[in-house]
């Protein structure tokens, strides 16, 4: 029951939203539902239902591990929000408030769909509904990110439709009756077409890998972070991409049971440390601190893809990564994008001297990249170690080599881009802009508790969380 | 039955090639709307005499979407931006056909390479659908303005739907219902955003769109 809730309050609250008056409280709408919406999740982390396997639709261990880290970093988004569009009330809101509860809506149901197309439906609408919130500042610019956004993320969701019919035609093929729940598929195991299987590993592996912003196909994710306002390139990080990955995750467990879960495991592998090396390549060279983020997050996408290739462990870490990377990621947009209202512009060429300007949002910028480049003793440091750890104990030493030249690199490109627009000295127009700009509590305190979250992650890992994660691989590799 | 079936599959690849030949776009879109129609009419023969109602509501869906609504807003949009009729390939018209033909061939010869189920045995359905796969990649890659890779996009879609034609009768409707819907809110959003890219551009030529690069 609480299951479906999670779907229909924020849906709920969207059409709330759409019908409501006035721009001036309407941003009010997200962290009600917003906290809702945590309140159910949090209740379902810590009193786990009991989800009947032949359910198309449940809280079971993956969404278990996964959706509460959405929701808590959609809750702070959300209070976020509302000092944000106080900044923007010359432009309405009505669409953006509206869009902004749908995809939490849908992807609750992404994170819960426990049926191939069902969850093919979900991560669908979600693409669409993140459309809006997209060109929510109306320039050129953001139109064009816009364009590529829906023409690439289209192109994936239809490739990855194809690869869901393909695993149904492996089943149909296996003598299966159609059902196409994850739980009847991995049950069929070894009687799937092998062909089949692999011909849907590949497409699935593409169309959600799109989603997700896997190298090469994450050519969407630099404009569309870049343009979209902070709080969207927070969602979409920290939110869009993980449901994506589950769903790889889902799919990898019917794969696996189809006895090709080493090739699985091999092409996980390869593309991680090819989206790694892409991002470290362009971290290097990019001088716009918000698209910095973007090639930041296929990294960390790389990073989720390897650890998953390492089996059981490497998942239990992936998950873990999941958390670390979601409320990091999430003050890296809220305080990159305090940034960039007060400098007026988005490339280190124009900025420099934030730290003069806006001390907080610069300190919490600092702070957050050391986080994402993991430095201890912050989530991101403990969650790399388990997938370091992971690799050496499954015996991909090559591999950690090369996990760990990524980091390297992508800790130059950071620091290379962030030192740049924090120190020196600021132009006199991006002073008289940080004097119009005003660092009030609104916009410090969300990136700030999210920073503590990642801290309080890495330090004292809650209990719940572990046996979450462990429920969670369970479910993906059941024991024989 | 199977032999009308594959008429209607040969016409939908011959379809695809005149999509790739065709250099003005008034042209493109009513290749794109025909194919829609004839792809609405196979799930008609597929079933064997026993016409089910869900069956028949996926063709009307299919033939009024594919066939009529979605082209009607496309051709909407190319008068409301008024752009040139010419479509300015990319990849050149005789180059994009003979890939297309190069990718018929290999649809075919992948397609025989997978195993089939008897009752799809002798069918083009897997063929048919990698080559309008096929060929909507040549056309999202090779035309530069934004209507004609929408046509590109449908050309794809209408790829997953020929092979989604092999599940027809095992996946249950909301699977099916869910896959339509989703395919005309999605264009109806592409054509809100051509719309808006033409107010910004006065163009729709996507080569414009490069303010953001490295």
């Amino acid at each position: 029951m609480n299951a479906i809730l999670l779907i229909v309050v924020p849906l709920v609250g969207a059409v709330l939203a759409a019908l409501w008056p006035t721009n001036r409280t309407r941003p009010w709408f997200l962290p009600v539902f917003g906290f809702v919406h945590a309140a159910l999740c949090f209740g379902l982390l810590v009193h786990p239902p009991t989800v009947p396997p032949d359910a198309w639709l449940g809280f079971d261990p993956l969404a278990r591990a996964v959706l509460p880290a959405v929701s808590l970093l959609f809750l702070v988004c959300a209070v976020y929000a509302i000092a944000y569009l106080r900044v923007r009330d010359e432009r309405p809101n009505r669409v953006f408030v509206a869009s902004l509860l749908s995809v939490l809506g849908l992807l609750s149901a992404g994170h819960q769909a426990r049926h191939l197309g069902l969850l093919w439906i979900a991560t669908e609408a979600v693409t669409l509904a993140a459309v809006p919130l997209l060109h929510f500042n109306n320039t050129p610019r953001a139109f064009e990110a816009t364009w590529k956004y829906l023409l690439v993320g289209g192109t994936g969701i239809a490739l990855s439709l194809l690869g869901s019919l393909c695993l149904g035609y492996a089943s149909l093929h296996g003598g299966g009756k159609g059902d196409l729940t994850f739980v009847a598929l991995t049950a069929q195991g070894a009687g799937l077409s092998r062909p089949w299987v692999l011909a849907a590993w590949v497409l699935l592996l593409v169309g959600y890998g799109t989603k997700m912003g896997l190298a090469p196909m994450h050519t969407w994710k630099p404009d569309a972070y870049g343009e979209a306002p902070g709080i969207v390139g927070a969602i979409l990080a920290g939110g869009v991409t993980t449901v994506a990955f589950t769903a790889l995750l889902r799919v990898r467990s019917v794969v696996n049971s189809a006895g090709e879960g080493a090739i699985a495991n091999r092409t996980f592998l390869a593309i991680g440390l090819f989206s790694m090396l892409v991002a470290a390549l362009f971290l290097l060279g990019t001088r716009d601190y918000k698209r910095m983020l973007a090639y930041s997050s296929v990294e960390h996408m790389g990073i989720l893809s390897i650890a998953a290739s390492f089996g059981g462990i490497g998942v239990w870490a992936a998950l873990f990564h999941v958390w670390s990377n979601s409320l990091t990621k999430g003050t890296l947009f809220m305080s990159a994008g305090n940034i960039r209202r007060a400098a007026g512009s988005p490339s280190m060429d124009s900025v420099c001297g934030m730290a003069a300007v806006v001390p907080r949002s610069a300190a919490l910028f600092v702070a957050g990249t050391f986080a994402i480049t993991a430095c201890p003793p912050f989530g991101p440091f403990f969650s790399e170690l388990k997938i370091l750890l992971a690799a050496f104990k499954t015996g991909h030493g090559t591999a950690a080599v090369f996990f760990l030249a990524g980091l390297l690199f992508a800790f130059f490109g950071l620091t290379r881009v962030v030192f740049a627009i924090v120190d020196g000295r600021p132009h006199p127009a991006a002073r008289a802009g940080g004097k119009r700009f005003r660092e009030t509590a609104g916009l410090i305190a969300p990136p700030l508790l999210l920073l503590i979250l990642s801290l309080w992650l890495g330090l004292f890992t809650p209990a719940v969380l572990q046996d979450a994660w462990s429920a969670a691989v369970l479910q993906l590799f059941p024991p024989l | 039955m199977i032999a009308t079936l594959n008429l209607l599959i040969g016409l939908a690849m011959g379809l695809n090639l005149l999509a790739l030949g065709s250099n003005r776009l008034p042209a493109l879109i009513r290749t794109v709307s025909i194919q829609g129609m004839t792809l609405g009419v196979m799930p008609l023969l597929l079933e064997n005499h026993n016409l089910d109602w869900r069956i028949l509501m996926i063709a009307v869906a299919t033939v009024a979407g594919k066939g009529l609504l979605i082209p009607g807003l496309l051709r909407r949009a190319m008068r409301a931006a008024n752009i040139e009729r010419e479509i300015n390939p990319f990849i050149g018209l005789v180059p994009s056909l003979l890939l297309g033909a190069l990718g018929t061939i290999a649809a075919v010869a992948l397609a025989s390479a997978l195993p089939l189920l008897p009752e799809h045995v002798g069918s083009l359905l897997v063929p048919g659908a990698l080559a309008s796969v096929l060929t909507g990649f040549i056309l999202l890659i090779g035309r530069t303005k934004a209507i004609s890779q929408v046509c590109g996009y449908l050309i794809l879609e209408n790829g997953i739907y020929l092979f989604g034609l092999l599940l027809i009768k095992a996946t249950p409707l909301l699977v099916e219902a869910g896959v339509l819907l989703d395919l005309t809110v999605g264009v109806f959003v592409l054509g809100i955003i051509v719309d808006r890219i033409q107010r910004a551009f006065d163009s729709l030529d996507t080569r414009k769109l490069t303010a953001l690069h490295e």
